[in-house]
């Protein structure tokens, strides 16, 4: 139902820029719209592959490997090693999330979650390989991971200050 | 747009196709046809569910290149909008809709009209950890409410703090370059 919502709003979006483009005259718009259609096109085969295959690549790792060295009493080190696991992750909406999840229940410390939480959010290297590189300046892309590196860390220490959640 | 590489294949995707090979045929090996076609349906669904969403961001992506003046691109979010460039990313990070296969056309399609490196690293990492629709669609479901609203308080200042770091390593860099 929210996924319906976003789709349906990111239509509206489209839709409200592409009358602002018709307004500006009808070969401005038969350009860009073009340039939309090709670069779609040009992704297609590689989110096919990534979205795809994520599940594969999810299915294939051990699901306990994570929780295993992610508990409250692993402190800095345990907070490292879920930035690294959560940088080998592999992307898709869904595998980052249940894994954490699952390392919270079987007795992870909530720091340790965030930062891999975290990590898997901004730098997981199979989302970099299969959708951001192809999609961005690569020189961006790595600029990117590079400044985001202490991020995670960052995040798990600011929970362990503030000592929530 | 020209700086982007347009061949039909290239090594990021021939990498995660390799590793999409192997973990299918561990897959395969372990589970069998049965496991395989599992995994390929819950897969499929997704797929078709982001689909639409990636053609948006497409045009999306294509007409604010036609709509936008370079100039004024440049002066929101360029080299020199200075801390309000890196706050109005961060901003319209937080507040578009879709997921990283929207965000990465439409950041990529500002840089190629004038934004700097900084707001585009913004952008995206405020859309990563603050966006509400990536919180609200699939980490609400799995956290919680509470571990949620914690993680989104503990990362509110790091979009502006990757922006402004990605600038001083572009000076760095570009001051380097030319006066070694």
């Amino acid at each position: 139902m929210i996924s319906l919502t976003v789709t349906l709003l990111l239509w509206a979006v489209a839709a409200g820029l592409a009358l602002a483009v018709v307004l500006q005259g009808k070969l401005a718009f038969h350009m860009s719209a073009r340039l939309g259609v090709l670069e779609f096109l040009r992704l297609l085969p590689r989110l096919a592959i990534g979205v795809i295959g994520s599940g594969y690549i999810a299915a294939a790792l051990p699901p306990d490997i994570v929780s295993q060295w992610l508990g409250p009493d692993s402190g800095p080190l345990g907070v490292v090693i879920a930035t690294l696991a959560g940088t080998l992750t592999p992307g898709g909406p869904v595998v980052g999330f249940s894994i954490g999840a699952a390392a919270l229940k079987g007795g992870a410390g909530a720091p340790q979650v965030i930062a891999y939480s975290t990590a898997w959010a901004l730098f997981a290297f199979p989302r970099l390989l299969a959708f951001e590189l192809p999609m961005m300046p690569p020189r961006v892309v790595w600029l990117r991971v590079l400044v985001s590196l202490p991020i995670p860390l960052l995040a798990a220490a600011g929970a362990m200050l503030i000592g929530r959640p | 747009m020209s700086a982007r590489r347009r061949s039909a294949f290239d090594w990021s995707t021939a990498v995660i196709a390799a590793l999409v090979l192997a973990a299918a045929a561990k897959v395969w090996l372990q589970g069998g046809s049965a496991r395989m076609l599992e995994v390929l349906s819950a897969d499929l669904g997704l797929f078709a569910d982001i689909l639409p969403k990636v053609f948006a961001g497409c045009l999306i992506g294509a007409f604010v290149t036609q709509l936008l003046p370079r100039e004024m691109v440049a002066r929101w979010v360029g080299a020199e909008s200075g801390f309000a460039g890196i706050l109005v990313a961060t901003m319209a990070g937080a507040i578009l809709p879709g997921g990283p296969f929207t965000i990465y056309p439409v950041a990529g399609a500002f840089l190629a009209i004038g934004a700097d490196a900084g707001a585009a690293i913004a952008f995206i990492t405020s859309w990563t950890l603050l966006g509400y629709n990536r919180a609200l669609v699939w980490e609400m479901p799995f956290f919680g409410y509470d571990f949620v609203f914690w993680r989104v308080l503990v990362a509110l200042p790091f979009p502006v703090l990757a922006g402004v770091l990605a600038r001083l390593a572009v000076r760095a860099i570009s001051a380097r370059l030319i006066d070694p």
